[in-house]
């Protein structure tokens, strides 16, 4: 059973208006059957400290990826997670989380590979949410378990491999990592530590566009025009060409996937989550340093 | 190859955390973040002291006194949005408070990988820690240096 999607007119301007939820709408829809509030942090114990009232905590770490192999879970265990979380296949979803979203988007962008239905983000995150005063609590986390069926994943549509984004070159690439790491001064994000990657630099024509240029000061995203602006005025995207977005693990692109799915509309947007820590460490595909985008290669 | 002991106070976590279920040790990490003691009153006005973490996502700062009997202690802040890192700073700190100089350097680099927290924190946030014993350690050997 869906819940009534937040009708502020602040979102209507944006193509699917239905997947963001304001704190006011929250407030007020708290406790609706059928609705349940995920927290998705960076920060694995950031929930404990105080969390909205009702919320459940799914960590990208712990819960979405696989313990072993580096993917995500199988369609058996998203159904234990989200079983144990009280989340029924119909259930209207509303993840909010640290860092503007970005890890509570990548949580919605996995919820997706499973075909959840009704997934939302709150705009404005965890930061809104308490800059406003609303009230949190350290409660632990307490779920009616559900019986959540058991959904294969299906990646094609919006997860992109290596070899896809080899097969992808010539049309648009968004790299939307910091500008050092896209220059290829360091394999991580400022002020993280390096990590996993063996070179250094971008994909060849990646443009760049940081991820937080889709996000305002209080972190909620931008207006419409404001991202159109950017997306399709500077980087010149449109509906017909295929896009593929990238970071350094897939999850500040996963931020960049919604905003140009569901903020935007643009319809073949793809997520390549194995990111900068697998291309800038595979063997022979093809790397750009510096400022300049770079000619595409041909695709292989 | 012999490892050699570690301080009985940073065994005795160790020891606490290897005790728990991996649930668990989250929320000893916790306690651990909300124990992380302020700054005492005489280092509360010189930020010029404190140096940054660089290898943490969040601003970590941490300052290392060695008092006048040639004891460690730790001081260090680091945001309430960032739990994990705060436990992190908060180990160390309690970890190594009143060792002696020698004692801090012979702690082995890898002690936070060694606490049982490698499932449930990725191993950025982990190598965060890992800095931070670096750095104290590389300020204890500057210290020392200028003072022989």
């Amino acid at each position: 059973m869906s819940v009534q999607t937040d009708p502020s007119p602040a979102f209507a301007e944006y193509a699917h208006p239905e997947r963001l939820v304001s704190t006011d709408w929250l407030q007020e829809h708290l406790g609706t059957p059928g609705l349940v509030v995920v927290e998705s942090d960076e920060d694995v114990i950031l929930y404990e400290t105080g969390h909205i009232p009702g919320s459940v905590k799914i960590d990208w770490h712990t819960d979405l990826n696989d313990p072993v192999e580096r993917d995500y879970i199988d369609g058996t265990a998203f159904a234990a997670l989200l079983g144990r979380k009280g989340i029924s296949r119909d259930s209207t979803v509303v993840i909010y989380g640290d860092k503007s979203n970005w890890w509570a988007a990548y949580a919605l962008w996995v919820f997706t590979l499973f075909g959840h239905d009704d997934v939302r983000l709150l705009d404005g995150g965890r930061q809104k949410w308490l800059a406003e005063g609303r009230e949190v609590t350290t409660a632990p986390e307490s779920a009616d378990p559900t019986e959540y069926p058991v959904v294969e994943r299906v990646d094609a549509p919006i997860r992109a491999f290596k070899e896809d984004v080899l097969a992808h070159l010539g049309h648009p690439l968004i790299d939307v990592r910091s500008a050092e790491e896209y220059t290829g001064e360091r394999t991580t994000a400022p002020a993280y530590p390096e990590e996993g990657a063996l070179r250094a630099g971008h994909i060849p024509s990646a443009v760049s566009v940081p991820w937080a240029r889709a996000a305002a000061e209080d972190a909620t995203f931008r207006s419409r025009s404001e991202l159109d602006a950017i997306y399709r005025g500077e980087v010149g995207l449109t509906d017909e060409a295929p896009v593929i977005a990238y970071c350094r693990i897939g999850e500040r692109s996963s931020h960049t996937w919604f905003v140009l799915t569901h903020l935007l509309g643009i319809p073949q947007v793809r997520n390549y989550d194995g990111s900068w820590t697998e291309w800038g460490s595979a063997v022979r595909v093809p790397i750009v340093q510096g400022a300049d985008a770079g000619a595409a290669p041909a695709p292989r | 190859m012999t490892t050699p002991d570690l301080p009985d106070q940073l065994a005795e976590i160790r020891e606490d955390f290897l005790a728990l279920e991996q649930p668990d040790r989250l929320q000893l990490l916790l306690e651990f973040s909300n124990e992380l003691p302020g700054l005492p009153e005489r280092y509360r006005d010189h930020p010029d002291l404190f140096e940054r973490v660089v290898e943490c996502q969040s601003p970590v700062f941490i300052f290392v006194e060695v008092d006048s009997d040639a004891l460690v202690h730790l001081y260090a802040t680091a945001p309430a949005e960032s739990p994990t890192t705060r436990g992190f700073a908060s180990i160390l700190a309690q970890g190594l408070d009143g060792l002696t100089v020698d004692a801090v350097l012979a702690v082995p680099d890898d002690f936070p990988q060694t606490i049982g927290l490698t499932q449930a924190v990725s191993p950025l946030r982990l190598r965060g820690m890992t800095a931070m014993l670096g750095r104290t350690k590389r300020q204890l050997r500057e210290r020392t240096a200028a003072s022989a």
